[in-house]
């Protein structure tokens, strides 16, 4: 055998020995157990606080308010879409209580009008429907219903029958000039409210009585022809004196 | 041979064996050792290799109110600022002249403004993305060290204590849906909110979506909900073209999405 075999075989052995040192201290633990990671990390990451208990956790003890909101139309909103994170609370009832916002800003994450949501999903113009008052106070969010049908007309004509209740016309029904048909009221555009079309209709009142009453009396033959009455006055705000 | 300076080759060789006894043992054993992780903390009775997880998303069922990306900030404590995301909703705007509009501002959880041009509108939804879970990953194969690696439910994970923050990972993910952390200096991304799988939970996102857009599950065998979301829907996965076989399943997807 020649000399250098040996003594290079000496220097393969060292240098192979100093790899596999650096190896076992480079190398951490559990690296290779599963794969190329390291093992330990999963049960890390596994480790992690949970923040957010989940409706059935919820459930346990709120149970009658779940069995509602299962019932209704928000069956499918976990507790803490509103309620917010709820762990803590979960696993210690009497402390860190979770916030709810009660507001209109809170609705409107969902329900405000937006083009893109998909068609059907239920949303409001949250700035023309009845701004300023709080969601919550006419819809119950653990079983919301579509909306009603209003009764009145002035839930939708608010800006004519507050004009209206200042002026002289103030006592008169919306039925006194306008018949609206019921199916008006829930498919407001498919259906409308007639409106009066002849001068004789304001001369109902307006023509024929005794002159000196409550009500201005007019010669309808003579007054304002050929116009209908109310291209010169608006029955809402008819002007007095 | 002539002597050239007081050393002939078998000393020198000699000598290099001893130096590199000497000096290369301490320099070695003191490097600094890799921090290890901490005990196993997991749930008794959960087997990883039973599962196989995947995330089911209706983008018809999707009205954009970002309550997910909401909660995967609060669960897993993203940081708050508008670039940091581990899960986030787009906004698509597809236009009668076949332009295409895509925003995301803050992730979506400022809401969106109302879009220009109404008129010209032809189409317009919402998606949500986050980490496909690629079954055939590139962040996986790029990660120089082996500190992002697929477990064996199936949930792409990133090692923050192996991590070297090089961002490799980063630029290799098609979907953008990883970040470099501002404050701990690695990569993060969604984790499917696995420390709440172990615990038999769904993720944060799943759990607080309110019209159910959001479907998890098993992928294959297991009756899960996932199951039934499969097997009713068509469904398309983003990028199929790039052959990294993700687990984000979408139904009712635009082929306008990327």
């Amino acid at each position: 055998m020649p000399q250098q075999v040996p003594r290079l075989a000496a220097v393969f052995v060292v240098a192979i020995a100093a790899l596999l040192v650096a190896r076992s201290i480079l190398i951490p633990e559990t690296f290779g157990d599963l794969g190329h990671y390291r093992a330990a990390a999963v049960d890390s990451i596994a480790a992690r606080p949970v923040k957010y208990a989940g409706a059935r956790t919820c459930a346990g003890c709120h149970g009658a308010i779940d069995t509602r909101r299962l019932a209704g139309n928000h069956r499918g909103v976990s507790c803490e879409v509103c309620h917010e994170a709820a762990a803590s609370h979960a696993s210690a009832p009497l402390s860190g209580k979770p916030t709810i916002n009660r507001k209109r800003d809170l609705c409107v994450l969902c329900h405000a009008f937006n083009p893109s949501r998909p068609t059907g999903f239920p949303q409001v113009d949250s700035v023309a429907h009845n701004t300023r008052l709080p969601c919550i106070g006419c819809h119950q969010p653990h079983a919301p219903e579509p909306p009603v049908t209003p009764r009145e007309c002035d839930a939708c004509h608010g800006g004519i029958a507050r004009q209206k209740a200042g002026s002289p016309h103030a006592r008169l029904e919306c039925g006194t000039c306008h018949d609206a048909p019921e199916a008006h009221r829930a498919n407001p555009r498919a259906t409308r409210p007639t409106k009066p079309t002849e001068r004789a209709f304001c001369g109902g009142c307006h023509s024929g009585m005794p002159e000196g009453g409550a009500i201005p009396q007019i010669d309808l033959k003579a007054h304002g022809q050929p116009y209908m009455c109310w291209q010169c006055h608006y029955p809402h705000f008819p002007e007095t004196g | 041979m002539p002597d050239q300076g007081g050393m002939d080759r078998r000393a020198f060789v000699g000598d290099l064996v001893a130096a590199c006894l000497a000096a290369g043992g301490p320099v070695l054993l003191g490097v600094v050792r890799v921090a290890e992780g901490q005990a196993a903390e997991g749930d008794p009775g959960y087997n990883a290799a039973d599962h196989y997880y995947g995330m089911g998303i209706d983008v018809a069922k999707c009205i954009g109110c970002a309550r997910c990306v909401a909660a995967c900030k609060v669960e897993n404590d993203v940081p708050p600022e508008p670039t940091y995301f581990n899960t986030w909703i787009e906004r698509y705007v597809l236009r009668t002249d076949g332009d295409v509009d895509v925003d995301s501002p803050n992730g979506g959880l400022d809401g969106f403004p109302a879009p220009r041009d109404e008129q010209t509108i032809l189409r317009s939804f919402f998606v949500p993305k986050l980490c496909n879970h690629c079954a055939n990953p590139p962040c996986v194969q790029v990660c120089p060290v082996g500190a992002t690696f697929i477990t064996r439910d199936g949930v792409v994970l990133v090692d923050e204590q192996y991590c070297i923050g090089c961002r490799y990972c980063i630029q290799a993910c098609p979907y953008g849906a990883r970040y470099m952390h501002p404050e701990k200096h690695v990569a993060a991304k969604c984790t499917f909110c696995y420390h709440r799988l172990v615990k038999g939970l769904v993720p944060a996102c799943v759990e607080v979506c309110p019209t159910g857009a959001r479907v998890f599950g098993e992928v294959e065998k297991q009756p899960t909900p996932l199951a039934r979301f499969l097997r009713f829907n068509d469904i398309q996965v983003l990028k199929p073209n790039l052959n990294t076989k993700p687990k984000a399943y979408y139904a009712n997807l635009d082929g306008e999405v990327r």
